[in-house]
């Protein structure tokens, strides 16, 4: 074989097993969408239909009218997006505070906070869970959103500070003296200096806050007890029923519940692999 | 530059003469020394009362009997002293060796397919024309950004005994080969998650199909930052190409990885979501790791928070003996920590 050829070979090699991953990684994700395009005789099928044919919108509008556990899956989009935004905002405040002090101050404890924040953040949630329910029950936060919303702001807040910190110091300080030189306070030349430049930062962890919050789980399922309060991955488990499961309607609320997340994940993809690989990946 | 800030110089500069800096010099405000610990107040108190003081409350309740009585919201009953009682309990259990086997079995067997599979597609990406990597890291990104709920439930539906997409795929194979791989030859409504063995074959299926993404995206991140010239130099050198990958590659990417194993470890120890959501709940008590364990024994009735909380105590032990070597890792390779 000439090199040429076996150039050509290779690439092609290559090439393909880039597909094959691509439709490994794809296919579930397929699957789920186009059963939920899927009238019910081609779910609850033993022969293998690849297209929904022809497509039919019956579970997506059914999730929205009749929905699940008695009420319709916009109560339950509307939980999650009013948890995840707020606890996103409350955050944001906090990170954006607690990232400037240790990316433009040295000081006292600085080192020991950060260490503190990679710790913490390795405690699993999981195993925070018990305090936690006990704590908000004392308060009288049970079966609130309020609850699920402070959890939620303490859940990120170690992420999102560690995350924010490189993008703040990626901000030169120059620009700051020259605006202390012209004259402006600490709170103008942090907002309108500072402020505008971390910006897309700030977007990028908040996106990835948004991301974690919307996908938590367990104290959704635990601090939650009132049905008309479930966020979207509770409400999903009760498509389950104890004999049979409503494939159709719960992948159309999967889907529902899934593109949010992609569109975001698309956007901050790069910033997210810097973020969590830390000081390990150079560049 | 160390010792110093933006807002320190700002403050030093009030001796010079101008008219601007003495007004300055006059106004209100914190002294500079104050301000990176008020920046930092909220913050803390928010990590203080969430993290650290339930991290307490946790070890301080696994040596307390807490039911019902003492997690009432109005008047709850003062909780009772047991000791150790909570561990000794846990250590006789037949379920501790089942959910720790459970725990560690699965975070060994993920964590290695997902970073071989996630090096390999890595490498792969690395290879790739732009226009064919940007269209395999769109694809992969669908998995990694599916979240866990969804996640669980397709592929539960992907392996659903009657009408999933596998039983079907495995009936297609000729019935001699069937029966010489796996000992049957008809799939039609074959159980997948009725046999804690292959529920947690679907669990690691699902886990690394989720989690591999992250990994080739890193893994290709850290090769972009090889400097070209390495390789140059290499082949200059006459230098094969395995022997490039095992004396230039995997040395520069040491850091990387590192820090990637310790992550997934991590991730994978305390799996929780789609265990819950496969095994339906905490019914099969065969199922469970130590999350899900910790989970039944608080929130089922009557709950033994207190039995709970030390199960999460052995948890959270383990997990931070771990990290002590991810942050050890991190300091090391990140100086702007110090």
């Amino acid at each position: 074989m000439s090199p040429l050829a076996r150039r050509r070979l290779g690439r092609a090699a290559l090439n393909a097993a880039g597909v094959v991953v691509f439709l490994f990684a794809v296919f579930p994700v397929y699957w789920m969408v186009t059963t939920a395009f899927k009238p019910n005789d081609q779910i609850f099928t033993t022969s293998f239909i690849p297209f929904p044919s022809p497509p039919s919108m019956d579970h997506i509008s059914r999730v929205f009218t009749k929905g699940v556990a008695g009420h319709s899956i916009w109560q339950y989009l509307f939980n999650s997006t009013l948890v995840a935004l707020s606890a996103v905002v409350l955050g944001a405040v906090f990170a954006l505070l607690a990232a400037t002090a240790v990316a433009r101050f040295r000081f006292r404890f600085r080192t020991s906070f950060l260490i503190l924040l990679l710790i913490v953040q390795m405690v699993p949630a999981e195993a925070l869970l018990i305090p936690l329910f006990t704590m908000v029950k004392r308060l009288g936060l049970y079966d609130q959103l309020l609850g699920l919303i402070i959890i939620n702001v303490g859940l990120t807040l170690p992420f999102s500070v560690w995350m924010l910190r490189t993008f703040v110091a990626a901000v030169p300080k120059e620009l700051e003296e020259a605006s202390w030189i012209d004259g402006a306070g600490r709170f103008t030349t942090f907002w309108r200096v500072l402020f505008p430049l971390v910006a897309p930062g700030l977007v990028a962890t908040s996106i990835f806050a948004f991301i974690t919050t919307w996908n938590e789980f367990v104290y959704a399922l635990t601090l939650i007890g009132d049905q008309g309060k479930y966020t979207m991955p509770v409400a999903l488990q009760f498509f389950v029923g104890q004999r049979s499961t409503d494939w159709g309607g719960i992948m159309a609320a999967s889907t529902l519940m899934t593109i949010p997340v992609l569109v975001f994940f698309l956007l901050v993809q790069r910033r997210m692999v810097s973020g969590l690989v830390a000081g390990a990946v150079k560049g | 530059m160390t010792h110093s800030s933006t807002l320190a110089r700002g403050g030093a500069d009030t001796s010079a003469p101008s008219r601007r800096s003495r007004k300055r010099a006059r106004r209100p405000g914190l002294s500079p020394k104050a301000v990176p610990y008020v920046l930092l107040l909220p913050g803390f108190l928010v990590i203080a009362v969430l993290l650290l003081y339930p991290l307490y409350q946790m070890v301080e309740m696994s040596f307390h009997k807490v039911g019902l009585r003492q997690i009432k919201a109005v008047n709850p009953a003062p909780a009772e002293f047991i000791g150790w009682d909570n561990y000794s309990q846990i250590l006789d259990s037949d379920l501790f060796w089942s959910s720790l086997r459970n725990t560690v079995l699965f975070a060994v067997v993920t964590v290695a397919l997902t970073l071989i599979l996630g090096t390999l597609v890595g490498l792969l990406l690395n290879k790739l024309g732009p226009k064919m990597s940007t269209f395999v890291i769109v694809g992969i990104m669908a998995a990694w950004a599916t979240p866990p709920t969804a996640q669980a439930i397709v592929w539960k539906w992907l392996f659903d005994s009657d009408s999933g997409i596998v039983n079907w795929t495995l009936n297609l194979l000729p019935d001699w080969l069937s029966n010489l791989l796996f000992g049957r030859a008809d799939w039609s409504g074959h159980p997948w998650f009725n046999d804690t063995l292959t529920l947690y074959f679907v669990l690691i299926v699902a886990v690394v199909w989720a989690s591999f993404p992250f990994i080739a995206v890193s893994v290709l991140a850290g090769l972009k930052s090889i400097p070209s010239e390495l390789y140059e130099a290499a082949k200059m050198d006459g230098s094969g190409a395995v022997r490039t990958f095992r004396r230039i590659t995997l040395p520069l990417l040491k850091p990387v990885f590192s820090v990637l194993v310790v992550l997934s470890i991590i991730w994978d120890f305390k799996v929780f979501t789609q265990l819950y959501l496969l095994a339906g709940g905490t019914v099969n008590r065969d199922a469970f790791n130590l999350s899900l364990w910790s989970y039944a024994e608080a929130f089922s009735s009557p709950p033994k928070m207190g039995l709970g909380a030390a199960i999460a105590v052995v948890l959270t032990v383990i997990l931070l003996l771990i990290t002590f070597v991810y942050v050890r890792q991190i300091v090391k390779t990140e100086d702007d920590i110090r």
